[in-house]
Parts: C-alpha cells; sequence; structure tokens
C-alpha cells in the first residue's frame, strides 16, 4: 500500500503556484485523489483485504448491506477528523488504545441513533453495529492516514473509503439478494418462476460470493495483462484501450 | 447441566464463531498457512476469550448495568487489557510463540470475535458460569476451524489450482464448502 505521508510540502503547496507542481519531487495527491482512491483503486475490502467480517455477515440483504455501509463511513468520517485534530497530542507508545477509545465512542453514538431512528435495521445488523470498533478498516485508516495528515484531507479520506466499503457491501449485497431471495431492495427481479438460491442467503453464500468476485478480479486482471503483453509484442491488433493499461502497467 | 452442554456445543458447533457468524475472519485467513502456528493463535485466542468472560461477567452484575451507554467503550477497553497481558505472557513463557505469531497477536484485540462474545454473552444474559462455558465453546470452536482450514492449506500448497484462483480466491471457496458443512449441525439442537 503505498502512503502519500511522504510529501510535507502538501499543505504549503498553493503558497506557490508559480512552479508547476507536477514538476518539483513526487506527483501531489489532489483533494479528489484523497477523495477517490478508496472508490476502486484501494478499495479497503477487495484489495487491501480489510473488514471481511460484516462485508460477508450482513450482506444477505441490499437494505442491511447500505445501513451497515453508510454506519461505518460515519464512524470513519467521525473518528478521521477527530484522530487528526488531535495527531499531535496523542502519545506513540498508546496511540492504538487512543485510536479504539475514540473510535468506539463514534461506534456508540451510531448505535443509538439507529436503534432510534431505523428499529428495525438494527435488530437485523445486530451485534455487527457495536462490532465496527473492531473493523480493521477503521483502524487502519487511522494508523496509515489520518494521524499524519490534515483534518480537511482525513475528512475526505474517511468518507471516500466508507463509500468504497458502501460500493463493496452493497455489490456483494445486490448480488446475495438477487440470486439468494429473486429481489432487490425488497422489489422482485427475478420471473416468477425463478427458483431463490437458498444457499446465497446462508452463511456459504457469503464467503462463496466473496471468492466469485475476488475470483473475476483476477480473471480480469490477467486478461488485462494478456493483452498488455500482446500490444507490446506488436503482434496482432493493438486492442482497444492497450495506450492506457500500458500506462499504468509503465 | 442440560443447558450448560446446550451452551457448549452451540457455540462450538452450531453458530460457530468463524464458519457460521463470520467472526475472526482477519486470523482465519492470515494465519492458517500452518497448522502448528493456527493452532496456537487459536489457544490463544481462546485464552483471551475465557478472560474477557469473566471480567465482562463481573462488569455486566456491577458496571455497566448502570451507564448502558458506556458498554462498548468498557468492553473494548476490558478486551485491550486482557490482550496485552496474554502479549506479555506469552512473549515471557514463549518467545519463540511470540515472534511466530507476530503482528497477529496484538491484532487479537481488533479480533471481532472476542468482542462479539462479550455482546452476545450480555445480550444473552448469561451470568457467571453460563458465560465461562460459552467462551470455552466459543474458543474451541476457533480452534477447529483454524486447524481444518490450515490442514486444508497445506495440502492445497502441492495442488495445481487455477492461476486465477491462486491465492486468497481459492481460500474463500474452500471457506464456503467448509461452512455448508458446519450447517449440517444446523438440525442438532433447537436451543
Amino acid at each position: 500500500m503505498h502512503e502519500h505521508g511522504s510529501a510535507p510540502t502538501a499543505p504549503a503547496a498553493p503558497a506557490a503556484p508559480a512552479v508547476p507542481a507536477s514538476l518539483v519531487g513526487p506527483p501531489p495527491v489532489t483533494a479528489m485523489q484523497d477523495f477517490t482512491k478508496g472508490f476502486w483503486k484501494e478499495n479497503p475490502v477487495f484489495v487491501a483485504m480489510l473488514g471481511l467480517c460484516p462485508t460477508m455477515a450482513v450482506t444477505n440483504s441490499v437494505m442491511n448491506a447500505l445501513a451497515m455501509g453508510l454506519a461505518t463511513t460515519f464512524v470513519l468520517l467521525g473518528s478521521g477528523v477527530f484522530v487528526s485534530i488531535f495527531r499531535k497530542l496523542i502519545p506513540n507508545e498508546v496511540r492504538i488504545s487512543t485510536y479504539v477509545i475514540i473510535i468506539a465512542a463514534f461506534v456508540q453514538v451510531v448505535d443509538m441513533v439507529l436503534q432510534a431512528f431505523v428499529p428495525l435495521t438494527h435488530a437485523a445488523l445486530g451485534a455487527f453495529i457495536a462490532l465496527i470498533v473492531v473493523n480493521c478498516i477503521v483502524l487502519a485508516r487511522q494508523e496509515m492516514f489520518t494521524a499524519k495528515n490534515t483534518v480537511w484531507r482525513s475528512a475526505l479520506d474517511g468518507v471516500g473509503m466508507g463509500i468504497g466499503f458502501t460500493l463493496a457491501c452493497v455489490m456483494m449485497g445486490s448480488l446475495r439478494e438477487v440470486l439468494g431471495s429473486g429481489s432487490w431492495f425488497g422489489l422482485r427481479v427475478m420471473p416468477a418462476n425463478f427458483e431463490p438460491w437458498v444457499i446465497m442467503n446462508l452463511p456459504p453464500g457469503g464467503f462463496l460470493t466473496f471468492g466469485f468476485i475476488l475470483l473475476a478480479m483476477a480473471w480480469w486482471a490477467e486478461r488485462r495483462k494478456r493483452r498488455t503483453a500482446l500490444a507490446v509484442s506488436g503482434a496482432g491488433t493493438v486492442p482497444r484501450g492497450s495506450a492506457a493499461a500500458l500506462g499504468e502497467a509503465a | 447441566m442440560r443447558d450448560y452442554v446446550v451452551i457448549f456445543v452451540s457455540a462450538m458447533l452450531v453458530q460457530n464463531f468463524t464458519l457460521v457468524l463470520f467472526l475472526g475472519l482477519c486470523a482465519f485467513f492470515g494465519v492458517t498457512s500452518k497448522v502448528s502456528v493456527a493452532v496456537r493463535l487459536g489457544l490463544a485466542d481462546t485464552f483471551v476469550l475465557v478472560m474477557t468472560s469473566v471480567v465482562v461477567s463481573i462488569l455486566n452484575r456491577w458496571v455497566v448495568g448502570h451507564v448502558p451507554y458506556l458498554r462498548t467503550i468498557a468492553f473494548i477497553v476490558v478486551i485491550a487489557s486482557m490482550v496485552q497481558v496474554t502479549e506479555m505472557a506469552i512473549k515471557k513463557w514463549s518467545p519463540v510463540l511470540f515472534r511466530e505469531l507476530g503482528i497477529y497477536l496484538p491484532l487479537i484485540t481488533t479480533n471481532c470475535a472476542i468482542l462479539a462474545l462479550a455482546i452476545f454473552q450480555t445480550n444473552r444474559g448469561y451470568g457467571f458460569l453460563e458465560g465461562l462455558t460459552y467462551s470455552v465453546g466459543a474458543g474451541l470452536g476457533l480452534i477447529l476451524a483454524l486447524t481444518l482450514m490450515a490442514s486444508i492449506r497445506e495440502r492445497l500448497d502441492l495442488a495445481d489450482v487455477p492461476s486465477v484462483a491462486r491465492g486468497i480466491a481459492i481460500v474463500l471457496i474452500i471457506s464456503g464448502a467448509l461452512s455448508l458443512a458446519f450447517m449440517g449441525f444446523a438440525g442438532m439442537l433447537s436451543a
């Protein structure tokens, strides 16, 4: 995982607009990149393989998956901002415990808000709301990003990672609900004679769905690598979009 | 007596923490490449589970009832301290094991199985002895799941796996099959 913590000049960059930022040192990280990297390129679930427990446990329907994603996003944002504000005050030796207590406070807030406003969803998610405390994504972002970066960037990073996590959950939830109950968000989408794959709603379905998503991603990556190799060797016609693939490989 | 047997078997097999409830998956995927290490991590997990269960019983009886909104925070602080104690004990008694477990030892703090045990125990209103039975059952269930997975993965090293499935993808599919097998226990108890 690459970190941009090595760019201490980032906050001062706007003060010196005379030199194009792309000419000095490593490419600067724009606010947009802080925000969007979590969506797919550094997706916390599919790329970093963090926070697998809730991704599999509560995604048997899209509604639960979405609620879980939004709750985690709020905790990521809140704890990220807090840790970032106090990052110079927190002693290094007790930083993990401090982060955990800050995170636990925000999780408690989410828990009580969900219980008050959407009691049914709260009941469906059960213990997994409180278990956001031990979601590795949240702790990993504090340790890797917010403890070294400004409040604004930490907030963007938190929301971006939260959206990435929500996307992953909703993707899993959609596959499992459509195949397991023949519906999406409670709306019937499969034909009436479709026999639901009950297994998708049960625990094994979580492991299998995630496994097949990873298989598809690996297949896609291999296919792209093969095409790039083909384009480099000059054999055959150059496939569409291979220039972009080349640029990424370089 | 029958209650305790039901709690024990249910925690170990029917509601296996890893394969049925999806708890503690990081360790399940992270340290199951060797059976010996997996078993030892399972034992460390079990130790922390039992200690946590004891302290949570005490907390539930005298503290958390008065301040319900501090529940999550109180539990996580207790767990972090328990893990710290375990870490120091292992470092003292078996430096080799300490090195083998590496980062996964302090990470027991963020192993959701531990916090989940504390929460389930509270939600179900288990007393001291029930909680103890529950935590031992859950710990043995973790050891069982970790050992099964590690044994399969040791064999897998010699198998001819398609290139796209190498790494974590095949492990997930195998977990699906294992989880399917554990669904078979569902009819064992009606509790």
